[in-house]
Formats: structure tokens, sequence, C-alpha cells
């Protein structure tokens, strides 16, 4: 290969690349500092205790509905007797995906607007997103719900984990930022809770792209593959070649 | 093989199998000097084929219907088989077209692949990345997410800025007052059926008119002017075996870029699938920021850069247009950027830089000083093509050898 068309691709692909790296993620966020959710998915036993919160606090409002109990059971290493049993409060069959029982228009008449499906949440929002919106309710007596959330203004959902974290108020330092501090202490110490949200959001990244785990799996064979087949056909080629001058 | 051959001989006397096997690959002769960048033409029918194979499963499952277009995504991501690694190639694969598409121009320009006599090689392959463009941007409506949604709406509301007409026809392209079922279901049809009916004829278009004037190569020089006693240029050699076993080394390579992307990075960070575009169209909702796919950005770009909307659309037409005439814009005889005086090296350079900040601009929501950015952008990109008449006129070539050269 010309040495001369390398450093110009290796310029160009430079440029491409740094162009993408610098790119700060415009991601509907206002300008409150996003909290890393540092999440781990091959982590099943967060996914567990996640799945578990999700089922128990999220899914009576929110659904899932791209999302199969049995894929979760299957997934997640949980024995399906179980979930039967023990996570699936509306229905009954293992194959069924994570519905609700609200009507759209009760939702609406109730926080203002229907309620969103969860599914796809952690790819649109982003998880770093969601496990600082998580931690980031306070006190707010001019909201119907009593809460207001510092990442998201005015929003409609009430604090639901409000038992595990307490409430928290707004305190404006003397720099000017907003601070959150315990009001109402809750069941769980602060660094509890956001174990409890990580999980949570950990969940919800699991939701939004079941394979996610096989496809780097499965990504790193391939990948192989074609490596050692580029070996052999560098090799062809250049056999053939020996007689181009 | 006695059998073969009978055969084969059988099939030669009533279809002219074997004779367009030798014109195209085993007697195509070309040059021997190709070097990197003459990877990406037969990258981009790769890529074709791949988005071919892979659009014909997908549109198995996918339901063109606003009511549950956006969910058979979902399922085809979930319950259907392999239907994750299937729907990642297509949509990587439409970024793959672009990428590889973009290079193989490049190289045009490098080497002016474009000048005299293969102005319709080029004018072909501009209408080839005109349909591509008009190919991707339907196809993005089809997921039906936020971004398809908007995108499309901000797209063809800009029909709506030509005097008189523009109104009507956009209503026109939409079948509806707003982007809706109709729109849906007609970017459909032409998506999967009228609009890749027009890109393969032109790419067989493309390719018989390349092998009937021979690739041109890195040194510009044209090696049908020096054959041997049988008639075979001296610096060809034949496509088959020589460049078909140097591409199956591209495409490997290729396909080990391609597959760390579909495999570890299919969003590439929100470039390849904008992150917005996982929540339902909602044409009550418009997001934030709405900003088309990163190969739309350059004319996207130069679109906001100009104050009056109607004047945008018609400059980031002529941007587009302007390819076309590139083989008559350019008046040096000289091809290849080897021998070429300063002037274009200058210009080429300073073009690909503005090109490159135009595209990123245009994924950024607008401020006043990336407004002047574009703005600066988009004058580099006209002097590019208007001027070039006058500049290239002016260089002073180096000695153009009479044979390639292995360097």
């Amino acid at each position: 290969m010309n040495i001369f068309a390398m450093k110009k691709l290796i310029i160009l692909w430079s440029l491409a690349l740094f162009s993408l790296l610098t790119i700060n993620m415009v991601v509907a966020s206002g300008s409150v500092h996003l909290e890393s959710a540092n999440i781990d998915r091959n982590d099943k036993a967060s996914l567990q205790r996640g799945a578990k919160t999700f089922i128990n606090y999220c899914l009576s409002c929110h659904s899932a509905q791209y999302q199969r109990f049995e894929r979760m059971a299957d997934d997640l290493g949980f024995d399906k007797q179980d979930v039967i049993n023990n996570m699936m409060y509306t229905q009954d069959k293992i194959g069924n995906t994570m519905t609700v029982a609200m009507p759209a228009e009760d939702a609406k008449k109730w926080f203002g607007k229907p309620v969103p499906d969860l599914s796809l949440v952690a790819r649109s929002r982003g998880v770093d997103w969601l496990y600082t919106y998580l931690i980031s309710f306070y006190l707010d007596e001019k909201r119907p719900t009593g809460v207001n959330n510092l990442l998201f203004k005015d929003v409609g959902m009430p604090h639901v984990l409000w038992e595990q974290q307490g409430y928290k108020k707004l305190v404006k330092n003397p720099d000017g930022e907003h601070t959150l501090e315990t009001a109402v202490k809750g069941t769980m110490t602060d660094k509890e809770y956001q174990d409890m949200v990580r999980d949570l959001v950990n969940f919800l990244a699991y939701i939004g792209e079941p394979l996610y785990v096989y496809r780097h799996q499965l990504g790193m064979w391939v990948l192989l593959f074609l490596a050692v087949f580029f070996v052999i056909a560098y090799m062809l080629k250049k056999e053939y070649w020996k007689d181009v001058h | 093989m006695g059998m073969m051959k009978s055969l084969m001989g059988w099939v030669d006397a009533r279809f002219p199998a074997t004779k367009m096997w030798k014109e195209h690959l085993s007697e195509y002769y070309a040059p021997k000097n190709f070097n990197f960048w003459y990877f990406f033409g037969s990258l981009a029918l790769l890529v074709l084929v791949i988005q071919i194979v892979s659009g014909i499963f997908l549109a198995m499952f996918f339901k063109p219907d606003a009511t549950l277009a956006f969910a058979s995504v979902e399922y085809i991501m979930r319950d259907v088989e392999w239907g994750w690694l299937i729907r990642y190639m297509h949509s990587t694969g439409a970024s793959a077209f672009f990428i590889v598409v973009y290079l193989h121009m490049f190289r045009g320009l490098l080497y002016g692949s474009y000048k005299n006599p293969r102005e319709l090689i080029w004018i072909f392959g501009v209408l080839i990345y005109l349909v591509l463009m008009g190919e991707a941007f339907m196809g993005y409506l089809l997921p039906w997410g936020q971004m398809s949604f908007w995108g499309a709406q901000v797209i063809i509301s800009l029909a709506s800025a030509i005097p008189y007409i523009g109104d009507d026809l956009s209503l026109w392209i939409r079948g509806d007052f707003v982007i809706g079922d109709a729109t849906l279901n007609r970017f459909f049809s032409l998506h999967v059926v009228a609009l890749p009916l027009v890109l393969l004829g032109l790419v067989v278009a493309h390719i018989l008119a390349l092998h009937e004037v021979g690739s041109n190569n890195p040194d510009g020089v044209e090696i049908k002017k020096n054959k041997d006693e049988n008639g075979i240029p001296v610096d060809g050699i034949p496509f088959h075996p020589y460049y078909s076993v140097k591409d199956i080394a591209g495409v490997v390579a290729f396909l080990f870029i391609f597959c760390s992307v579909i495999f570890f990075a299919p969003e590439m960070g929100g470039y390849f699938l904008e992150h917005a575009n996982f929540e339902p169209a909602n044409p009550l909702k418009t997001p934030e920021h709405i900003a088309p796919v990163w190969y739309f950005t350059v004319y996207y770009s130069i679109l906001r850069a100009v104050p009056d909307k109607f004047l945008g659309v018609v400059a980031m037409g002529i941007a587009v247009l302007l390819l076309f005439f590139l083989p008559w814009l350019d008046r040096n005889p000289v091809k290849s950027i080897r021998y070429r005086g300063i002037q274009f090296k200058v210009m080429l350079g300073v073009f690909i830089i503005a090109f490159l900040m135009l595209g990123w601009l245009g994924t950024q929501p607008v401020t006043p000083l990336y407004t002047w950015m574009a703005r600066i952008g988009a004058v580099i990109y006209f002097t590019f093509f208007l001027a070039m008449p006058i500049y290239t006129k002016m260089e002073k070539n180096l000695d153009v050898p009479d044979r390639v050269t292995m360097k």
C-alpha cells in the first residue's frame, strides 16, 4: 500500500474520530450534572434485585410492553414458576409482556399525561440520566405530588421510592448551586438507596436491549474469525500477486 | 469436466455467459497500480448487497402502519430469530454505505477519475449518490421514532418554502397535512421497491460505462495507450483473479470494522441510531434538538447557514447539483493529484476540512458562532467548485509519466 495514501487516510480518520469524540451528546438534560450510573450488565444478582424493584414499584403505572416475563426469567436466572407466582400480579401466562392495567385516560387525569412505557427508556434517555433522575426528587409544595425533580422540572411522577430514600429538600449554596439535603429520613441510607437505584437502572438497561450481553459475546467470536480470515486472504493475495511487478 | 464444458457450450450458444465473464472479470484489464483508495468501489457493491438482503428479511416482519411500525421494529429486535442482527446490519449498513461512497468520491477527486473519457461514469455515480440520499431519507422514517418523524417533518417542510406551489407540493409529498400513516406507507413503497430498482439500474450503468472506457488509476495514465502485440494493456492485469483476491482481503478488513460497529457500538454514540429515535413518534411533542443523521449534515449546515429559508433550500440544492458539473469545471487536463499544481492540492485540502466541519456543525444546535462557522464552510464549499475553472487553469503541472508507477 502507498505510504502517502496511508498517511492521508490516518489523518482523515483521526479527524473524523476526533470530531466524533469531542461532541457532547445532546440528551435533553438541561444543565444538571449527570451522575454516573456505573451499571454492570453481567451482574445477574444486581439485575434480579432491579427486576424485583421494577415489578414492585414501577410496573403498576409504567409498562414495559416489549419485555416478556419468560425472557426475563431465562436471561436473569429466575425460576419460571416463581415468576408466575410472585411477580405476575395481573396476568398468568409466562410468555406475556409486561403490560399494566391502568387506562391511558385515567393516567392523563391523575398525572397530567399518559405514563410512558419503559421498555426503551434506557436507550432514549441514557442510564446516567435515569440514575440521576431517580436520586434527584425534592420537596416542593407548589407541585400537586408534593415533589419536584432537579433533572426533570415539574415532573408529573410522584416520588415513588420515598419510603426508601425519605424526602430531600432543596438548599441553595452561597455560590448559587443547588444541592439536596435530607429533610425526612427513609428506611435506607443514601448509599443503600443509590445501590437500589443502580440495580433498577441496570434492569432498565437490560430490558432496553435484552440481547446486549450476548451481542458482545458473539461479537468477540465474529471478530476473531475475521482476523484469522484476513491473514488467509492476505496470504492468498500475496501468492497471486507474486508475478505482478 | 467434459460434461461441464458441453453444458457451458449449450448455455453460451443461447446466452453470453462466458463472454460476459471474460469481458467483465477474467479479461477485464485493470491498471496494476491500484492503491488503498481503490477498495471502495467493490465495497460499495458489497454494502448494496448487504442492504438488499437484510432489507428483504426486515420487510418480512416490518409493518408499514403508523400504529404498528415502532412495535414491529421492537418485535424484530426481540422476538424474531436473529432479527436484532439483521436490523443492526441494515442500520449500520446505511451509514457504512455513505462512508464508503464518500471515500469512493474522494478517490475520484484525488485522481481525476471524472475527467474525459469518464464523465458519464461520474454522472451515473452522482445520480447513485442522489438516489442513495432519497433511499436513506425514506428509510429513516420507517422505524417511526421521534427523530424519524421530526426529521421528515423538517425536510418535507422545506418543499413548502418554494414560492406558489410549495404548500401544495409538501401536501402532495406527505399525502396528509402532517406526516402520518399515508406518508409512512408511501415511503415504505418507495424505499423497498421504487428506489432500489432505480439504484440497481444506475449501478449497472455505472459499471458498464466503467468497463467500456477502462479504469483510471493513481497516476491518471491511460493504460490503453500502451498495448502489447495481443492488444492487452502492458500495465493492465486481469481483474479476476488479481483484483478479486485483493478485494477479498479488502472485504474482510471492511467487515472487521463493520462488525465491530454492529456488535459493539450499533448506535455509534447516537450517530448511526439517534437516541431520540427509541421513543415512538409523537406529533404533539417536538424534540429539543432535531438533527438529521450524520450523512446529511453537510447539506443541512449549508441550509441553516443561509438566513432566508427558500434561498437556503436553493443553496442546498445547488451544493449537491454542482457535483454533476465537475468534469467541466476542472480545466486541467492532468488527472492525478500527484502531477497537478499546488492550486488544486490546496483547494482540495481546504474543501475537505470545510466538508468535515460542515458535517460536524450540522449535528449541533444553532449558536451565533456555529452559524458563522457554517457560513465560512459554505463559502469554501461553493468556492471550491465555482472558482475551479479559474484556479485549475493556473496550475503548473509536473511531468506525467508514460507508464503507471508502483509507488
